[in-house]
C-alpha cells in the first residue's frame, strides 16, 4: 500500500502519515506544514534508507491532521506554481534582453 | 551584533522582528571559528511572544520571490532563487538530479569484441554517454513490453581496424549510427518458416517516419572515447537505449551536476583605511574588496564584490579582523547552477523539476482525499 495515515477515530488531530517518498518532498511538506499556525508539531523520519518510506508525523491545535497535511500540500503546489511562472518570465525576459541588460 | 537588553530595545513595531532576531533569522554567520544560526526558523509560532506571525502567507510570498538569470545557454545556466526555503530548493535540485527522466543506453547486445576492453566494461561506457533526444517524446519499458518504437532507441556500431594500417584506432561516441527501425539482429528461431524474421525490437514502424525525428535524426553527445583498437581487432555491437530516471541509474541524470550555494555577505563593521585597508585587499585570495579613495589622501577598503566571496574565513584569520569584517550567508538567496547533459536546455530542466514536485504535491492529496 503506497499510503498510510495512523492515527486514532476519537482524536484525529495527531496522525502519523506514511508515504511512499523521500527526503525530497518530506523535507518541503515539513516546512510548509511547520508554516500553518493550526500545527502544533510535525517532523519527518525515514525508517530504512533502502526502503522507499517516510513517515510524516502531524499534530495540531484540533483540526484534523488529515485536513492540515492536504493543505500543506497545497501550499507547496502553490509556491510551485509560482516559481515555475516568474522563473519562465524570468528566462524569458533574459532571451529577450540576450543578457545584454543586467542589473 | 552585540546582544542588546531588552529594556533598551525600541517600542516594537508590530510584525517586525527586533534587528539581532532578524539577523539570525536571515543570515548564517560566518565565525572565524564556526558558522552560527546555521538552522531556519521555520515554526508558524516561533516570535509569537513578540508579537510577530512567522506563518506562511502565500501572497508575501509572491511578492518577495524573485527569480534573476545570471547565465543561459545550451549547456549551463546560473540563476538567482531569492526568498524561497532551502527545504524547496533542495527538493529542486534533489528532482534535477535524481528523478528527472532521460534516455540511456540499458542493453548491448555484442555480436563481436575482439578489443581489450572487457564486454561489460563496455557496456558501461556505452551506457553513460548521453543521447540527444527529448525523453518526453518516449514511454517507460515496463518489465513485460516489448522494445518498440515509442519505448527503445537502437544503436549500431561496428569498428574495424584494419590489421594493414599499422596504428591504433579510436572508437568514438560519435561512431554509434542510429537504427530508426529498429533491431537488425535476427532473433534464433525453431520454425524458420515464418515469412517475416524476428528482432530483437518489435518496431511496427521507423522512428524516422514520427514528425519529431523526421529532419532531426537522434544523435549521441559527440567526441566521448569509448575504446581502443589494435590492428585486426574489431567491435561490432548494438545498443538498446530506454527511459529511465537518476535513481536507479546515474547514467539517466540529466543533469552533469545541478547545485546551489547561499549568497555570501561581506560586512565592513568598522570603517578600514590606509595601511589596513591594503592588508585586506591583499588577504583576500579572490579579490572580494578593492580601495577606494576618499581625498585627503584618505583610502578606505570597500566590498567590491562580495559574490565572489568562497568564505575562506582567510580576512578574519587573524586575531583582531573578526571585529572588523563579518562574513555571512544569505539564507533565503540561493544561486543555483544547473549543467545539463545535453538532452534538454537547462531552464527546460528546471521547470520539469518544479512540475515533478507539483505532481508529487497532487497526488499525496489524491491519496488522502
Amino acid at each position: 500500500m503506497s499510503k498510510m495515515e495512523h492515527g486514532s477515530y476519537k482524536d484525529q488531530s495527531a496522525s502519523t502519515f506514511s508515504l511512499a517518498e523521500d527526503h525530497t518532498l518530506a523535507n518541503a511538506l515539513r516546512f510548509t506544514l511547520n508554516q500553518d499556525p493550526r500545527v502544533s508539531v510535525c517532523g519527518y523520519s525515514i525508517p530504512h534508507p533502502s526502503e522507499a518510506r517516510v513517515n510524516i508525523r502531524v499534530q495540531t491545535t484540533g483540526d484534523p491532521a488529515k485536513e492540515v497535511l492536504k493543505d500543506s500540500c497545497q501550499d507547496l503546489m502553490m509556491i510551485c506554481q509560482h516559481v515555475r511562472s516568474t522563473f519562465d518570465q524570468a528566462v524569458a525576459d533574459f532571451k529577450n534582453n540576450n543578457g545584454s541588460e543586467s542589473e | 551584533m552585540p546582544k542588546v537588553p531588552l529594556w533598551d530595545l525600541p517600542e516594537l513595531p508590530q510584525n517586525q522582528l527586533p534587528l539581532h532576531l532578524q539577523l539570525q533569522k536571515t543570515r548564517v554567520s560566518c565565525n572565524n571559528d564556526a558558522p552560527t544560526n546555521t538552522e531556519n526558523v521555520t515554526y508558524s509560532g516561533a516570535y509569537a511572544a513578540l508579537g510577530v506571525d512567522n506563518s506562511l502567507r502565500l501572497d508575501e510570498f509572491r511578492n518577495n520571490f524573485k527569480v534573476k538569470v545570471i547565465k543561459l545557454n545550451e549547456e549551463d545556466m546560473e540563476f538567482d532563487l531569492i526568498g524561497i526555503d532551502a527545504s524547496i530548493a533542495n527538493a529542486f535540485r534533489r528532482i534535477l538530479i535524481s528523478e528527472l527522466p532521460t534516455m540511456a543506453i540499458e542493453k548491448v547486445l555484442v555480436a563481436n569484441s575482439s578489443s581489450v576492453v572487457q564486454d561489460e566494461v563496455l557496456a558501461h561506457r556505452l551506457g553513460l554517454i548521453p543521447i540527444k533526444v527529448d525523453p518526453r517524446l518516449f514511454d517507460y519499458m515496463s518489465e513485460n513490453d516489448v522494445p518498440n518504437e515509442k519505448n527503445s532507441i537502437v544503436f549500431k556500431l561496428h569498428v574495424k581496424c584494419e590489421r594493414k594500417s599499422g596504428e591504433r584506432l579510436t572508437v568514438y561516441s560519435h561512431d554509434l549510427e542510429w537504427l530508426p527501425s529498429g533491431s537488425e539482429y535476427v532473433l534464433p528461431t525453431e520454425n524458420s518458416s515464418e515469412s517475416k524474421p524476428k528482432t530483437y525490437t518489435s518496431f511496427t514502424s521507423s522512428q524516422v517516419s514520427l514528425p519529431e525525428f523526421a529532419n532531426n535524426p537522434i544523435t549521441v553527445t559527440p567526441g566521448i572515447i569509448i575504446s581502443k583498437l589494435a590492428p585486426g581487432q574489431e567491435i561490432e555491437l548494438e545498443a538498446h537505449a530506454v527511459k529511465g530516471v537518476g535513481k536507479t541509474h546515474a547514467k539517466w541524470s540529466p543533469v552533469a551536476t545541478a547545485w546551489y550555494r547561499m549568497l555570501p555577505e561581506v560586512v565592513l563593521l568598522q570603517d578600514i583605511e590606509d595601511e589596513d585597508a591594503q592588508k585586506l585587499v591583499n588577504k583576500c585570495p579572490v579579490n572580494v574588496f578593492d580601495i577606494e579613495d576618499m581625498g585627503k589622501g584618505v583610502k578606505r577598503a570597500t566590498v567590491a564584490r562580495p559574490r565572489a566571496c568562497t568564505l575562506c574565513r582567510e580576512c578574519i584569520r587573524e586575531p583582531g579582523w573578526e571585529e572588523k569584517v563579518a562574513l555571512r550567508r544569505v539564507k533565503d538567496h540561493f544561486i543555483f547552477t544547473i549543467e545539463s547533459t545535453g538532452a534538454l536546455p537547462p531552464e527546460v530542466l528546471f521547470t520539469e523539476a518544479v512540475k515533478i514536485l507539483e505532481d508529487k504535491c497532487e497526488s499525496v492529496i489524491t491519496e488522502l482525499s
